[in-house]
């Protein structure tokens, strides 16, 4: 609808859009309760009646086909909002992507401009007890029973199950070849009987992931996505996907990477006398440093977006980076705190905050790619240093051994 | 190259093609390391070349003194690519001290004096008194101004043709010139932990100078110089860093042990990658500053504090890294690892420790 809008133009209409809709922002946006997905719906819903959603996506699936540098204006002007989609995201970000690339027209045509819309809330179902890293050595099962498939099996770390309506699934449809050769991707109806959703509570206490145990699944053999057997090559497009959506800045999710730490710390050490110590100095203007430079870092990857630069390897070191200032925020806001950091007051919000933050380190270290996988490809794709020699390369899947520790 | 303002990202791009060719022939190790053993430790011929071909001293000099006005962008390009071939000339003491103490302390007289003789090639600066040291004092005399003290650690200060001098005279701060010719003034070559840039002990004895700009003005323009001397050096490290990241790449790609390259190795490849990781993180610090000096931010202390913190650590821990990837030979004489090393370690104090830079980081930021 705004394809004759100049971008100046457009920009104005973004920022009247969020004066008026200011009352559909902010609120809960950790991804964790059905209030939050309300209030995602109701955002999404409002706008994509303005014709605000969807601005890169193709017309003819309810997007506005705009450009880049269009979505970069919205991203801006979004900035002084805090932007409710969280739980939006990965169905917009990584499931809708790749069914525009790979998904039938009858898929494209029953979900997208839904999911646009905010009526339909999608997860994704690749990870496993015994697949993190490898997630190509999934064991989820999908066996052929006449036209349809048959699933069983179990994923883990599933963002927003419990209040998705569909998955991206990927399966295993052929465990005779080698590992990569023998998946395939569906769409699954949550809702399915044999679905059940249950979930993982992590060291914070909280509980944003999900474990989805899948018994005698009925799936249609038009929920396939992409070909047979070719799911591997389907869940790479939802993977890229994954890292331009993270890369553009959230498409829309207007947080900053690195939030406010350095400020956050000074302001505890100045209350608690930390700015004396000579050894705390140090460690604040580090956080100061790290800080400072994942902004600058952030700010590199917006410009290549921005004019149409693949980005290059800093969206890896900025996540890397991330998890690392994080860890470093909190254990300077701990030993700000002292032994008050081992038992407080429920009243305590320094303690409370930075043992929190503390104890979701090393979740922010392991999401998202491992140190030790983005470390590989840093190594192997950026630097063209030669591949490990792969054990599992030519043997049929059933001959693996996968998984294993306390799974 | 030398006439036109370089601004663009393509201006900038062929800059460095350019320098980069020009010392990669003019320069090569071979050369770096003979010029090492040399009693002045740079070639005047290459000098010359640098100043007349490539136009390098006129550089950041304004079009009205003869230069070609370009900013920190176009001489961090060009400081990065003398960082990677460890360029062993007056080019930081010149370019980066000499000529922006001159314009900073906005004395047009000695501007018009000076930066028309260094953009030409025939005047080499050196700056004494910026860093922590013992200062000069400047005693008012009948016959004008004169010099009393000890510098140390004057970057090219036993070659250069003058010394600008940081001296604290009865109002205050001041910086103040003294050619080489100058009575009273005697100049002794230190020894060095990085072999590839020469510093001196400046020793002034009733030594005659000219004030340059005014007394009581020295502690700005010191500060200032500072700043962008932490810039200029920030950029000059990514471009070694790079240097030692790509040599270390390079060998663990091609040297094999138990069958294997030893890149492949997740321990030596992980090493690699954390060493890119600190080398963006690097680049863009260094540009953060480089971009706040041409863009007169206020908040250009903080970005330059930022850019000497963290690229003087990342430096040489890429550099130790570096070593650690080529084993045995790295820390042979022969191979240059250790060149990077040394570099590395004398850049990250030369203008104050890391632990000195958050101090006054965090100061700036009003703690």
């Amino acid at each position: 609808m705004a394809t004759d809008e100049s971008l100046d133009a457009f920009r104005h209409r973004v920022r009247a859009w969020f004066a008026e809709h200011v009352a559909l922002t902010g609120g809960a946006s950790d991804g964790e309760s059905t209030d939050a997905v309300d209030v995602a719906r109701r955002f999404q819903g409002a706008l994509f009646d303005a014709g605000l959603a969807g601005l890169t996506w193709p017309v003819e699936y309810g997007g506005q086909g705009l450009t880049t540098a269009h979505q970069l204006a919205f991203n801006e002007e979004a900035e002084p909002y805090v932007v409710p989609t969280m739980p939006l995201l990965i169905g917009l970000g990584m499931c809708a992507p790749t069914l525009q690339e790979l998904g039938t027209q009858a898929q494209r045509d029953r979900h997208l401009a839904r999911m646009l819309r905010g009526d339909e809330v999608w997860c994704q179902l690749f990870s496993e007890p015994g697949a993190g890293s490898d997630v190509a050595s999934l064991r989820t099962r999908a066996v052929r029973d006449g036209d349809d498939w048959v699933v069983n099996g179990q994923k883990v770390w599933t963002s927003g199950a419990q209040y998705s309506d569909f998955g991206l699934l990927l399966a295993r449809t052929n465990p005779d070849v080698p590992k990569h050769l023998g998946l395939t991707m569906f769409v699954l109806d949550m809702r399915a009987p044999g679905v059940t959703i249950r979930p993982l509570r992590q060291i914070t206490g909280g509980s944003g992931f999900n474990e989805v145990f899948l018994d005698d699944v009925h799936v249609p053999g038009d929920a396939v996505v992409g070909d047979v057997d070719r799911g591997w090559q389907a869940a790479v497009t939802t993977l890229m996907n994954e890292r331009v959506s993270i890369g553009a800045g959230g498409g829309g999710l207007g947080r900053r990477l690195g939030g406010g730490e350095f400020a956050a710390l000074a302001e505890l050490a100045g209350r608690r006398g930390g700015l004396a110590d000579p050894v705390l100095r140090q460690s604040l203007a580090s956080v100061f440093v790290e800080e400072r430079l994942l902004e600058l870092l952030s700010q590199r990857i917006r410009a290549d977006v921005k004019a149409g630069r693949t980005p290059g390897p800093q969206g890896s070191v900025a996540k890397l980076a991330g998890a690392q200032l994080a860890r470093h925020a909190a254990e300077v806001g701990l030993e700000l705190i002292g032994t008050a950091g081992t038992a407080w007051d429920p009243g305590d919000r320094d303690a409370e905050r930075w043992t929190q933050a503390l104890l979701g380190a090393p979740g922010n270290s392991i999401a998202g790619g491992t140190p030790e996988i983005m470390k590989n490809i840093l190594g192997e794709r950026v630097l063209g240093l030669p591949r490990e020699p792969a054990v599992d390369r030519d043997v049929p899947f059933r001959e693996l051994r996968v998984g294993g520790g306390r799974s | 190259m030398s006439a036109a303002v370089v601004s663009s990202a393509e201006d900038l791009a062929a800059l460095r093609r350019s320098v980069r060719a020009f010392l990669a022939d003019a320069v090569p190790e071979a050369e770096v390391r003979r010029l090492a053993e040399t009693r002045t430790g740079f070639d005047p011929a290459v000098w010359a070349r640098l100043a007349g071909e490539l136009g390098l001293t006129g550089l950041v000099v304004p079009e009205e003194f003869g230069g070609s006005g370009a900013g920190f962008a176009a001489l961090g390009v060009v400081l990065e690519e003398a960082g990677r071939a460890l360029l062993p000339a007056p080019l930081f003491s010149t370019v980066v001290l000499g000529v922006h103490a001159l314009l900073l302390s906005g004395d047009v007289a000695a501007q018009a004096d000076h930066l028309p003789e260094i953009a030409a090639g025939r005047l080499r600066v050196a700056v004494g008194g910026l860093g922590t040291g013992p200062r000069a004092r400047a005693i008012a005399g009948t016959r004008g101004w004169l010099l009393e003290g000890t510098v140390d650690g004057v970057l090219d200060g036993a070659t250069a043709d003058l010394l600008l001098v940081f001296a604290d005279a009865e109002g205050g701060a001041g910086l103040f010139a003294v050619p080489s010719s100058a009575a009273g003034l005697s100049r002794t070559p230190l020894r060095t932990l990085d072999l590839t840039r020469r510093q001196a002990r400046v020793e002034l004895h009733a030594t005659p100078a000219a004030l340059v700009g005014a007394v009581g003005d020295g502690g700005r323009v010191s500060a200032a110089l500072l700043d962008r001397a932490l810039a200029a050096l920030a950029a000059e490290s990514v471009g070694g860093a790079q240097r030692v990241l790509e040599m270390a790449v390079e060998y663990a790609g091609t040297r094999y042990q138990f069958g294997r390259a030893i890149g492949s190795f997740q321990a030596v490849k992980h090493r690699c990658a954390d060493m890119l990781i600190d080398v963006e993180r690097m680049r863009v610090a260094a540009e953060a500053a480089l971009g706040a000096v041409d863009a007169a931010a206020p908040d250009l202390p903080v970005a330059a504090r930022v850019a000497a913190s963290f690229c003087g650590e990342a430096y040489f821990a890429a550099a130790a890294s570096g070593i650690q990837v080529h084993g045995g030979i790295g820390f042979t004489w022969e191979h240059p690892a250790h060149l990077y090393y040394r570099r590395a370690k004398s850049a990250e104090l030369l203008f104050g420790s890391p632990a000195e830079h958050r101090e006054a980081l965090l100061r700036q930021l009003g703690h």
